[in-house]
């Protein structure tokens, strides 16, 4: 297999490149910072009967795989298998141990967090599950800031837990709003299982 | 002996591909707050290629705008295309141009008689579109930009609008497709310098010469196919309320450019087009590099009118009696599932 790095090429030079390598070999990995870029390399991989996968790393980072050996019916059967790993490399969750965002000035890290959870809301695609623990269930207290940020995520179908052990030391189980109250089997579960764990 | 100097050449990095897309940007556009006035006659609400502004029972004024990044990398033809781009507008609408100024964005360290040779090339087609250069604005930026701010006028009852066409009406196009692919394909040295140099003839070509015959003949609609494809700008004029049939066999472009679509030198452009676009086209034939053709963004593109059946042959004998590769290329029918049929 070829690997191209076609960050920071624009259409149709990603294209190019990989036609060239497939002259020489069957399998090419390309890395592109754009979707369009994705779409015009599966357009060619389609007219031509070959293999086409992506695979999201980021906003900016794309990995696309193009086989010669798929031909254009093999490549329908994974293709619900390809849709799944689109899914699964871009799904993440959220956890969440502390009140402030980031070390420094306490104040600075509240409006950091308040915003983190506000951005988090306006997020393409939104994260499976939000835990928090330790100071993080602070969050999901009665008269926290993201509290609203929070129901926004919920009514969206994102799932939010809190630490039990954490709630109780701190004395406020009673007043945690919205979140699912869960226990630390269930946490380093949820971590293991994550696909991609993101911390603010 | 004279001597001359070397003025390098221009980075490469879009002509109208540069455009933002359609769909985000009527996105935002439909949030502004909408400019009422009895003497806007065009306005922001319309998609429409320029702005009409009446200023008395027999005068109406139309102010565009063009400007964008390089898409040849010969400074005085970049000049030349962009200007001619910008002139388009005022045609489009059915206008004559008043006046025009420049707008530059150039690097700090590049050398400045490159932009010399820029405004040249501007200047010169302002000056046979018979307007007056008044001014400018430059600015210091990373990549040069150039493009023109253009005035024109034009008898208030005979603006030519996008988005009036009529069911039955013939649609004729005045210049040829896939110059969007040839300038990426050359960019990259994967076409002819025959094939570029056609692309070159065309996108330095005024619509004026084509405007001029056809606002003679009585046609319903206007438009310029610039950044959004041929496609693109006939969905604005079709407005969601009528249908299009277009046929592929009778549609003007440049050969090479098939040949390039189907070497996949395609543009991100295109590609954004075909997807805003998708699900308004029927594509009855199965031929992959036509699509791409169809949704090749057009720098400095010809003008698209749709026009009566019964006056379309004078209309089109008219234009290739002045040698302009007018060709008839589909018609407008009664709204159907989609709104634009390939055959």
């Amino acid at each position: 297999m070829e690997k191209i790095n076609a960050i920071g090429d624009v259409c149709p030079v990603p294209v190019i490149k990989t036609k060239k390598a497939l002259r020489t070999t069957d399998v090419v990995e390309i890395v592109v910072d754009n979707e369009i870029a994705t779409q015009n390399l599966k357009k060619m991989a389609e007219q031509l009967g070959y293999g086409y996968s992506m695979n999201q790393v980021s906003t900016k980072e794309y990995t696309v795989v193009i086989d010669k050996n798929k031909a254009d019916d093999e490549v329908c059967m994974p293709m619900t298998h390809v849709e799944v790993n689109e899914v699964k490399g871009e799904s993440y969750s959220v956890f969440c141990d502390t009140q402030v965002m980031g070390r420094g000035d306490d104040v600075l890290g509240t409006t950091l967090m308040k915003s983190f959870f506000y951005a988090l809301t306006e997020q393409d695609v939104l994260p499976d599950k939000v835990v928090l623990y330790n100071g993080g269930v602070h969050l999901a207290v009665e008269g926290s800031d993201v509290l609203e940020d929070l129901q926004t995520l919920l009514d969206k179908g994102v799932e939010v837990y809190a630490c039990g052990a954490c709630a109780n030391f701190y004395g406020v189980t009673d007043q945690i709003k919205l979140a699912e109250i869960t226990n630390m089997y269930r946490i380093v579960e949820l971590m293991r299982e994550a696909n991609r764990v993101v911390k603010p | 002996m004279e001597e001359t100097k070397d003025l390098g050449k221009l980075f490469i990095c879009g002509g109208c591909n540069a455009k933002i897309g359609p769909g985000n940007l009527s996105k935002i556009l439909d949030k502004l707050p909408q400019t009422m006035s009895d003497q806007l006659l065009v306005g922001f609400d319309s998609t429409d290629d320029a702005g009409v502004i009446k200023v008395s029972d027999e005068l109406a004024l139309i102010q565009t705008l063009d400007f964008f990044p390089t898409m040849v990398s010969d400074p005085y033809l970049f000049g030349q295309i962009a200007a001619t781009n910008a002139l388009s507008d005022v045609y489009a609408m059915g206008g004559d141009v008043l006046s025009a100024m420049n707008i530059v964005c150039f690097p700090e360290d590049m050398d400045i008689d490159i932009l010399g040779e820029i405004l040249l090339g501007g200047s010169e087609k302002v000056q046979e579109a018979g307007g007056l250069l008044v001014g400018g604005h430059s600015i210091h930026d990373s990549t040069p930009k150039y493009g023109l701010s253009v005035t024109g006028t034009i008898h208030p009852d005979r603006v030519l609008v996008n988005n009036d066409c009529q069911v039955g009406d013939v649609l004729i196009l005045t210049k040829p497709l896939g110059v969007g692919i040839i300038t990426t394909a050359y960019s990259v040295g994967e076409t002819t310098e025959e094939a570029f140099k056609e692309a070159v003839t065309s996108m330095t070509t005024l619509n004026k010469y084509a405007a001029e015959i056809i606002r003679e003949h009585p046609v319903t609609t206007c438009t310029d196919v610039t950044g959004f494809g041929i496609l693109g700008h006939l969905t604005e004029m079709l407005h969601g309320e009528r249908s299009a049939i277009i046929e592929t066999e009778k549609l003007p472009y440049i050969e090479d450019a098939y040949r390039c679509a189907k070497e996949f030198l395609i543009t991100a452009g295109g590609q954004r087009n075909r997807n805003y676009l998708a699900d308004k086209v029927s594509f009855e034939i199965d031929d992959y590099a036509m699509e791409e053709i169809l949704f090749d963004p057009q720098t400095s593109g010809g003008l698209l009118v749709s026009v009566p059946q019964d006056a379309a042959e004078k209309l089109l004998q008219d234009l290739n009696q002045a040698d302009i590769p007018a060709k008839i290329i589909g018609e407008v029918v009664s709204p159907l599932e989609k709104e634009i049929y390939i055959k």
